[in-house]
């Protein structure tokens, strides 16, 4: 196999990546942001599968574009009073786009002394059985932590977002 | 015409800096956690590129790439959650607005 990926389908799915990412940073309606959010998601998750990481771009399609699509959608709507409150005035700050130019000026910089060694692809490419069987040897304590890390979580979200009446 | 490594952090790299421009720009508390959850999405986007052109075979980024969507996920979980308790308080989520503690 060889330690390249596809120039055309990498540009097209970039591009719908970066694309949709401006258009959430530019649409003025909440709900419009949420979904070209979802849709750099998406995006993401086709340049996972050209990087040969099935596993990883499932996860992405199901956490990402699912649980926390639906779940930023969910806090849209309840924190808006009226249908009106969903167009917003135009967020433009000058110190903030300096700084973001400035940051990615400075790592493109560096990017383009970089070069790392680029191992070729085994013939065989390791997919999700290799993931699996992987991630229930080696990466066993970090898998179990991450449960507890989850599940703190959701008692966590829980419990600030009930309401405690009388308080 | 095929593309190596370099490509997919340069990728990585403009997708930061929009979620940072987002995350610093917007006052919707949620526009901002959307932004981070950009950003969060550059560096997954880096570290599998790693993980497929440095180590192909032991795929150490795509695991660290799927624990730190665990971490993701907690967040925007308990952000959200947060928000959401900010709202019932102060019936706002715009940043500008949550200036109790300013002297």
């Amino acid at each position: 196999m060889l330690s390249t990926v596809s120039g055309v389908a990498a540009l097209g799915m970039s591009a719908i990546v970066v694309g949709a990412a401006v258009m959430m940073l530019t649409s003025r309606n909440v709900v419009h942001a949420a979904f070209w959010m979802l849709g750099s998601m998406l995006g993401t998750a086709g340049v996972y599968l050209l990087l040969s990481a099935t596993f990883v771009a499932l996860v992405q399609v199901m956490v990402y574009a699912g649980a926390v699509a639906v779940l930023l959608l969910f806090v849209i709507m309840l924190t808006l009073r009226r249908r009106e409150d969903a167009v917003r005035s135009r967020d433009f700050s000058a110190v903030a786009l300096a700084l973001a130019v400035l940051f990615g000026g400075v790592m493109l910089y560096v990017l383009w002394g970089l070069h790392v060694p680029a191992a070729p692809m085994p013939a065989i490419v390791p997919g999700i059985e290799e993931f699996g069987l992987l991630l229930f040897s080696t990466w066993m304590l970090p898998f179990e932590i991450a449960s507890l890390v989850l599940t703190v979580a959701l008692v966590g979200a829980v419990w600030w977002s009930g309401g405690r009446r009388g308080r | 015409m095929r593309v190596g490594m370099e490509f997919f952090i340069g990728l990585s790299a403009i997708l930061f800096c929009l979620g940072l421009y987002g995350a610093l720009s917007k006052r919707s508390a949620v526009m901002i956690l959307m932004s981070l959850e950009l950003m969060a999405n550059a560096v997954n986007i880096n570290l599998v590129a790693f993980s497929r052109f440095v180590t192909p075979k032991v795929m150490t980024g795509q695991f660290f790439a799927v624990f730190m969507m665990v971490v993701a996920a907690a967040e925007i979980g308990l952000g959200l959650a947060l928000v959401l308790a900010l709202y019932r308080q102060t019936q706002t989520i715009e940043v500008q607005f949550l200036n109790e503690l300013k002297g």
